[in-house]
């Protein structure tokens, strides 16, 4: 039996969505005056208006990236830019109006806070309605904000760092988020200062048509640490959504960032991500990334080594369903010498679902000494599904120690024999197989977060089998 | 009754020796094609609870796969005849429902699968066969036996058979039986490629479950060795020839095997020829 692409949306239990309580909202489509619009009712300075202007140009200028997923199914005209779902952002649950807040227990969000995590900050189409931070990190000097806020409470730091890893016309789409951005998460960590447990931000998309661009900057001061975790999940609706984020991170020197990604859009958004890090001296950052829903992901975490000794980690496991696309990957850049990286990925495909690794390495004439490695292994659940590998390397510099591989399997009919033979019924047997498959990225999760990624796994395979 | 010694289900009204009529495996004209080649050509075979039976023959003649056939391996197709366990048809169930019924195959080449550890292996396998024991008595009895295979602690965390050697994988399909206590275990070659040490840990194994089944567990061994029966007294020994059982006696039987080998029933058996 084939299971339908749509079958797929009965398994994703994110699927509901909440009548619309927005307080504001610009026209749908884009242009100078829906931009203008946005900086306006946020009274931003005039300097990012016109940054955000400039950007516009950008995004009108640029062809669209014709080299990636299928993106014809886009329709920028009509897309809400931006919706404000309240007045004030809580500092309290109690602030946040009723349905919004009865969306995030549903998610778990209250919970988790509650139980493990040092601040959280929740993002409801184009506003964060609830956002908190630990006493004692405020203490210490740690910055946890929606973007917004840290570009009018601490504009200098702010100014100094935006847009700086990621400029407005390095792509149509970060031109787009540079553009009509709005929330997402600023975040500082002074000198010395280690975060030891996570921070964590959650964006849910709720109307129908939208366009979600949040943005987030994350600067590590020197010898700092922080895990930055993100979540996502959006109503299914028959048009499409938009997810286009920017996320900007500054490791300095002696820093360790690392940054967790658990991508779950329910199955009509486009995913569209911007994601790249500078690591100084010395400094290591991480990108842990998981795309299980959205209906295209484009993604490539990126990481410019920028200081000697700098180590970048990327490791990204994806999930393709009926209909869906995840073409993920990574960029490695090793500026300066002395510097390593490892990039490990591991994809599943399952039904009509196709995932594309596209990994870039690139070692610059002056890095002397490089250590690169990228593995990526793919996992093909039936003769339907599509795997392919991209990689690319421009290695100027021959004092390189590189390695890579890449494979692409079948689940077997042995393994799940084995598995049958000792009561394991075929269903179980391929989650199993599937979990474990994916276990070098899971183990790297939190806790709470590898239960949960083995549950919608465990959601993701219910009717694979025929 | 009690909660943690599973009772034989008594399909049928027990005969004067206090066991069901058809207790245990009965094989009756099984035939099976592989990739539409015919391999097994109509096997008899009855192996009653409690009982260690033994099946020899040249390589070829269709043991491993009259294994893989009664676990149910999708690709060994049964063109004929008829297999049974406690009077229920086997041949009509998915094999994950033959191992809920009592049966359980050790692989002569056990599968890796990557990211699962024996323990969480160990644990689905038992809850599936609702079989699922309290986390402390699970752990601890995973720990006892573990030891009695002479087993790393360690083994708990590695991948099941992912980078195991040839004697870990023998072992850990030992441990996997002990823990889901069977009622029949086929054992497809479990002492293959194992030094003396190692056979003896396995066929001490495979002793101390079936002591500690209490009479309820049979044993289909399917050896080329004689060393491992020094170790597992049998009750019967088939030679098996071109898919048919072509002889079947006591233990002395394999004797007769280890002097003369398998050429007398390589000249006095044709396809033609009577049926074993």
């Amino acid at each position: 039996m084939t299971v339908q692409a749509r079958d797929l949306t009965k398994d994703y239990q994110y699927g509901f969505h909440d009548a619309d309580v927005s307080v504001f909202r610009t026209e749908k489509g884009i242009s100078p005056e829906v931009v203008a619009a946005i900086s306006d009712h946020k009274q931003e300075p005039e300097w990012m208006l016109k940054f955000r202007l400039k950007a516009l140009d950008h995004f009108f200028k640029r062809p669209m990236p014709n080299w990636g997923a299928d993106l014809s199914g886009i329709d920028f005209d009509n897309i809400y830019y931006y919706i404000k779902p309240v007045d004030e952002m809580g500092r309290s649950w109690d602030d946040v109006p009723d349905s919004i807040r009865n969306t995030f227990d549903r998610l778990g969000i209250p919970e988790a806070e509650r139980n493990f995590l040092a601040g959280v900050s929740a993002q409801y189409d184009s506003e964060v309605v609830y956002h908190s931070i630990r006493a004692d990190l405020e203490k210490l000097g740690v910055l946890f904000s929606d973007c917004d806020t840290g570009l009018r409470d601490h504009e200098e730091i702010f100014k100094r760092y935006f847009g700086t890893v990621i400029p407005p016309n390095d792509n149509k789409f970060a031109a787009l988020n540079s553009a009509v951005w709005s929330g997402g998460s600023f975040v500082y960590v002074p000198k010395g200062v280690r975060v030891e447990i996570p921070l964590q931000a959650y964006f849910r998309i709720n109307s129908d048509n939208m366009g979600q661009f949040e943005r987030t900057l994350i600067i590590a001061d020197e010898g700092s640490y922080v895990h930055y975790i993100e979540g996502c999940t959006a109503p299914t609706y028959s048009n499409d959504s938009l997810h286009a984020a920017v996320v900007e991170i500054i490791a300095e020197r002696g820093a360790h960032v690392r940054y967790t990604t658990i991508q779950n859009w329910s199955d009509n958004v486009y995913n569209l991500v911007t994601k790249r890090a500078i690591a100084k001296e010395n400094a290591t950052v991480e990108w842990i990334d998981g795309n299980l829903g959205s209906k295209v992901t484009m993604k490539y975490p990126s990481i410019y080594l920028m200081g000697e000794g700098a180590h970048g980690e990327v490791l990204s496991a994806a999930f393709a369903g009926n209909g869906q696309h995840q073409d993920a990957g990574s960029k490695c850049i090793h500026v300066a010498p002395n510097t390593t990286s490892n990039v490990v990925s591991r994809s599943i495909s399952k039904g009509r679902g196709r995932t594309s690794y596209r990994g870039h390495i690139k070692v610059l004439p002056k890095a002397t000494n490089v250590k690169a490695n990228v593995r990526c292994d793919a996992l093909l659940l039936d003769e339907e599904s599509r795997s392919d590998t991209y990689p690319y390397m421009d290695i100027e510099n021959p004092d390189v120690t590189f390695g890579h591989e890449a494979t692409v399997s079948k689940v077997g009919e042995d393994q799940i024999f084995y598995l049958q033979s000792r009561g394991i019924d075929e269903q179980q047997a391929t989650a199993l197989i599937v979990n474990g498959f994916f276990e070098p990225f899971v183990k790297e999760l939190p806790m709470e977060y590898a239960v949960e990624l083995n549950r919608l796994l465990a959601l993701s395979m219910e009717g694979s089998i025929g | 009754m009690s909660e943690t010694t599973p009772q034989a289900p008594v399909l049928e009204a027990p005969n004067a020796s206090g066991a069901p009529a058809n207790a245990g495996l009965e094989v009756v004209g099984l035939r099976v094609a592989v990739e539409g080649k015919p391999i097994l050509e109509g096997v008899d075979l009855h192996v009653p609870v409690g009982q260690v039976h033994v099946l020899m023959g040249p390589n070829g003649s269709g043991k491993s796969t009259l294994a893989y056939s009664l676990m149910g391996h999708p690709k060994y197709l049964v063109t004929g005849g008829t297999a049974r366990f406690d009077g229920q048809d086997l041949l009509a169930l998915t094999p994950d429902r033959r191992a809920q019924l009592g049966l359980f195959l050790s692989f002569q080449n056990p599968i890796a699968i990557p990211g699962v550890t024996t323990v969480n292996f160990l644990r689905a396998a038992l809850r599936a066969q609702g079989k699922e024991l309290p986390a402390r008595e699970f752990i601890a009895r995973l720990g006892e036996e573990m030891t009695a295979l002479r087993m790393d602690p360690s083994f708990r965390s590695r991948y099941i058979n992912d980078g195991f050697s040839g004697g870990e994988k023998k072992r850990a399909e030992i441990l996997q039986m002990a823990m889901l206590a069977p009622r029949l275990a086929i054992l497809d070659e479990p002492d293959s490629g194992l030094d003396v040490d190692a056979l003896r840990i396995v066929a001490d194994g495979v002793t101390r479950v079936m002591e500690e089944s209490q009479g309820r567990m049979g044993v289909l061994l399917i050896t080329h060795y004689y060393r491992i029966l020094e170790n597992l007294a049998p009750d019967r020994v088939h030679i098996m020839h071109q898919g048919r059982i072509v002889d079947s006696g006591g233990p002395e039987l394999a004797h007769v095997i280890e002097r003369e080998g398998y050429d007398p029933y390589m000249t006095t058996t044709s396809p033609a020829g009577p049926e074993g």
